[in-house]
Order: structure tokens, then sequence, then C-alpha cells
């Protein structure tokens, strides 16, 4: 149930202003893949071209391959709503539907496309995929009350519950963690731990240390200036980014003598 | 001598603060000594209509046989006009704010405000000479086709001023209260709800449903709200194109009247009794829209808990 990506030559661009350029990179499948770099540098700009979330925003477009197990997102007839029914995401800010309850936020993926599922179904669907987001025993006995009274790491699990009940492929994540607080932030991270026995995830921090702890592996994306495209500078195994880096400039970024 | 620092209420920023609250406070007020004026004087006017013997009151029935066929004739029309209208400005503020390209989204947005700049007699005009002209052929084949419902009995009226043009005619001016609302609305909703439906695989007609329209509704019902008030007053538009009459079931045949045409049809030649009686169709017309406004409200508060304000 968990696929593998793989970019080939990858540029993004807003306009004419090209965003984003030359990625190439490969993620494992069942894997923890984190993005880091400086703000601006382009890393959450590069995860939203890998389920086409970047195509919401006027004017962003691509060029390249992105491929998944080896079928290109980008191919002809391809649709980005399958793509995204495939690769699921969760944002920075916690966005459970506000007029909807707990479990129909959960189901709202499940039911789109016309698709009918019985109430016994839909049952175990928001109890399996509450428990896979360590919910469950907090909202078992308010499955009816709206999804916005929780507090926002609760919120931000919900969003999690709400992505792996359609079963996608990859979950990708825009710094999920970056508007909870460190026990809420604790909670996600042992999320994804177990997360990464089914599904690929690849998230974007800006906290090093979350990426140390949670990832397999780590790519750096820098950017050489205001005006300038964001690169990838370096990819490999979370332990060697952080501990014997190639380039000098991710040495700089890890250790903090940077930005 | 800190505790007299602490209590000291002098500042330059006191006195502004003094000036804002004071004058919130008296706009806040001047609205309810309006709303209050008004109401005493349609009250006061009123009372010889409402005290006096069922004979002296047009028809000779009483006030109430007098004035529910009107307040029946008022809410056909404003009905009409709502159903007409709410489905299409809703449907252009969609498509003004999420469909359409950019550049004809900004074009069609000043059409459609163009339509609210239009003088009601205008609308009244075009109703009377050419939309009542051009539809009573419709009406004819409503009349052989389906008269066998109450609403489109025959014989259809001859020269197309019925209740039922009057109603299309009030559906156009109340489009563009709609449109401008729910547009504004839609344009508003978060853009993190648009993209937790689009990244769970919503189509973009999927994603209205899920994120924009339940955002919206509160606004959409306070928009149609605005446009029942707009159907409910207006006199002009009414008063040139229907051919009024007695309360008939038929939306098709002349017919029917409202208390804002009422009004202004007879109010030039009336005195005495006749003026009373007027003024308190007016207040009755006064508190329908109250009412009115009052249930939209409670529709709106009754979702508060899933409104998202939380």
């Amino acid at each position: 149930m968990s696929k593998r990506i793989d970019v080939k030559d990858l540029n993004v661009y807003y306009g004419d202003f090209l965003a984003v350029e030359d990625v190439s990179i490969n993620i494992e499948a069942k894997s923890v893949t984190a993005f880091i770099g400086p703000s601006g540098c382009g890393k959450s700009t590069f995860l939203r071209t890998l389920n086409r979330m970047h195509e919401v925003i006027p004017g962003a477009r691509v060029e390249g391959e992105v491929l998944l197990d080896g079928d290109n997102l980008y191919g002809n007839g391809v649709d980005p709503v399958t793509v995204r029914s495939q690769i699921g995401m969760v944002f920075q800010r916690p966005n459970p539907f506000p007029t909807m309850s707990i479990r129909d936020n959960v189901l709202a993926g499940v039911k789109l496309n016309n698709k009918k599922i019985s109430k016994g179904e839909a049952d175990v669907l928001v109890e399996r995929s509450l428990k896979g987001a360590n919910l469950w025993n907090e909202v078992k006995d308010r499955l009816d009350k709206p999804g916005s009274g929780l507090s926002g790491g609760q919120q931000q699990r919900l969003c999690i519950a709400r992505a792996i009940a359609v079963e996608p492929q990859v979950i990708l994540m825009d710094e999920p963690c970056s508007a909870l607080d460190p026990i809420s932030t604790l909670a996600i991270e042992d999320l994804i731990n177990e997360l990464k026995d089914q599904y690929t995830v690849v998230i974007v921090t800006h906290n090093m240390q979350q990426a140390a702890r949670v990832s397999d592996k780590t790519a750096f994306f820098n950017i050489a200036g205001t005006g300038k495209p964001g690169k990838l500078i370096e990819f490999g195994d979370t332990h060697t980014i952080f501990s014997n880096p190639v380039e000098k400039a991710t040495e700089d970024y890890v250790s903090g003598r940077f930005g | 001598m800190t505790a007299t620092s602490l209590t000291s209420t002098q500042g330059a920023g006191r006195t502004g603060d003094k000036i804002f609250s004071g004058a919130a406070l008296a706009a806040g007020c001047l609205i309810l000594a309006v709303l209050f004026g008004v109401a005493l004087f349609l009250v006061v006017q009123a009372i010889p209509a409402l005290t006096a013997p069922a004979a002296e009151i047009q028809g000779g029935a009483g006030f109430f046989a007098y004035i529910w066929p009107i307040v029946i004739g008022t809410l056909i029309a404003a009905v009409i006009a709502l159903v007409i209208a709410t489905p299409i400005a809703i449907g252009v503020a969609l498509f003004i704010s999420h469909f359409a390209p950019r550049g004809l989204a900004a074009g069609l947005g000043y059409v459609v405000d163009l339509l609210a700049a239009i003088p009601s007699v205008v609308y009244g005009a075009w109703g009377a000479t050419f939309l009542a002209r051009e539809i009573s052929p419709a009406y004819n084949w409503l009349a052989d086709n389906m008269g066998w419902l109450p609403i489109f009995q025959g014989p259809a009226s001859a020269t197309g001023k019925t209740i039922l043009t009057a109603g299309i005619v009030l559906s156009v001016m109340v489009l563009p209260i709609i449109t401008s609302l729910s547009r504004e609305i839609f344009l508003q909703t978060p853009k993190l709800h648009e993209e937790a439906a689009l990244a769970l695989g919503a189509t973009r007609w999927e994603m209205i449903k899920m994120s924009v329209l339940p955002f919206a509704r509160p606004g959409i019902i306070s928009a149609v709200m605005l446009g029942l008030g707009r159907a409910l007053g207006e006199t002009m538009a009414v008063a040139l194109v229907l051919s009024s009459g007695a309360l008939t079931a038929s939306l098709i045949q002349s017919g029917n009247q409202t208390i804002a045409a009422e009004i202004a049809l007879n109010f030039p030649e009336a005195s005495g009794l006749k003026v009373s009686t007027l003024i308190a169709a007016g207040l009755v017309l006064f508190v329908i829209t109250l009412a009115v406004n009052m249930i939209a409200r409670w529709i709106i508060t009754r979702h508060k808990e899933f409104s998202g304000a939380n």
C-alpha cells in the first residue's frame, strides 16, 4: 500500500519566475524523507508538485517528471484529482472542515466521487483511521461534535486520520508541527514513526531536530539569494546529512552557522 | 507614588477612546431611535383604520379582509422572485469566484453590479411594455399543458401583466444583490479549507460542496434575506407591471396585488380613513419584513456550533 517516488529534472515556475531548479530525487517506499532548508528555498513548493497541489496557485507550472512507481504524474491524460487521492497531504495549519463533525471529517475523502459506503463500513473505517492517527481514545465519545472544537494538536491528528482514511500511497506533510506545542509535536512525531510501516511519508520541516528524529533520509534545499531559484543541495541518509555532509553549505546549515 | 501613577487615568489616547466610543454609541442609538420612530408613526397613524367599524374600510368587510389578500400577493411575488433569482445568483457568484478566468470574472462582476444601478421604474417599464408582451405565449402554453395545476390555471392573461411577470421582473432586480454578496463570501472562503478538500482528491465542484458552500451558508442566507427585503418592498416595478385585482391562485391570470404597489397606487388620491388604512398596510409590511429577518437570524445561529467561528 505504498509506492516510491522518483523525480527527474524537475523545474518549478511561477509564471516566468523559476522557483525551483533541476531537482532529481528518489524517495523510497515505506520510509520517511525530510526536506530541510531556509525559508523561501522552495521546499514547500517542491513538496506541492509531488501531488500537483501547486496547480492551485495561479501561474504555477512544472517541467520534468514525477514518477509514482514509474507512472508519470504529469503524463498526458493524468487527472490531478486521481493523483491527489493517491498522494495525500497534511498542511502547516490544521484544517479540519469546520462545518463537519469529527466523524464526517474522517469520512470526507472517502465519500468523494459519489462513492457509497454503508454505515457499518463507515464506523469501522472511522475507528481504524482515528486509531491510526492516535486520536481514537480522545474523541471516541464525541464523534458527532465539530472537529474545530479540538485542540490544535488533535485537529492536526484529525487531518492525518482524514488523509489516511482514503488509503493513499504517499502522505506529504508540509511543516505539520509548526503551529503546535511541544507535546502535540511529540505525538505527531510518534505517529510519523508508525505511519512509515504502511506509507511513504515526505515531510517538510524547519525544525532540524525533528528531521533528525523522524526521517530516514534528508534532503537539504538552499537558495543562492533573493530572486534566485531554490536548488536541491544534498540528499542522503539523515545520519550522514547531520553528522558528515558532503557539501559545505549543508554542514553550515545543520550546525547552525547559516542564516 | 507608583500607586498613583497606576490609578491615574490621564493620557493622550484616552480622549480619543472616549470620543470614539461616544460616537459609536450615538450611531447605534440613532439607528434604534429611527426604527422606533418609524414604528411609532406607523402604529399611531394606523390606529384609526384598525379600530374603525368594518363597513367603513375599503371593501366594507374590515381591515383584516382588506389586508390579507395583498399580504398573500406580496409573499407570492417575493417568493417567485427568490425562487428564480437565488439559484441563478449563486451560480453566477460561484462562476465569478471559482470558475471564470480572472479577466472575465472582473468584467462579469461589474456587469452584475450594474444591474443594481438601474432605477426600478425602468425595470417596471421594461416589464410592462416588453417582457409582459413577449412572455404571454409562454403563459398560454402553460395554461394549455399544465392548467391542471391551480397556479397555472387558464385562461392566461392576454396582456401578460400577471403576478408571475412581476415576480420575474423582481427576480432580475434582486439578482445583483444576492450575487454580489454571495460572491464576496465565496471569495473569503479560507484557502486552507479549499486546499484540504482538493488534497483529498476532490474535484472542483466537490471542493465547492465541501468547503465553499458550508462556509458561505450564513452569508447566502443573509444575502437572500436582503434580496427578499427588496422584493417585499419593491413598489414601482410591481405597480407598473401588474394588472392588479382580487387574490387568485393562478399566477398567469391578471389579479393579485402587493402591499407596496397598493399603497403607491392609492395614496395620491386617498384621504381620511383611507390614508390610515394604507399606513396600516405599511405597518403590516414592516412587521412581515421584521419577522423574515428574525427568522433568518434564527436559522443562522441555529448552526453556530458548526460555523467554524469557534
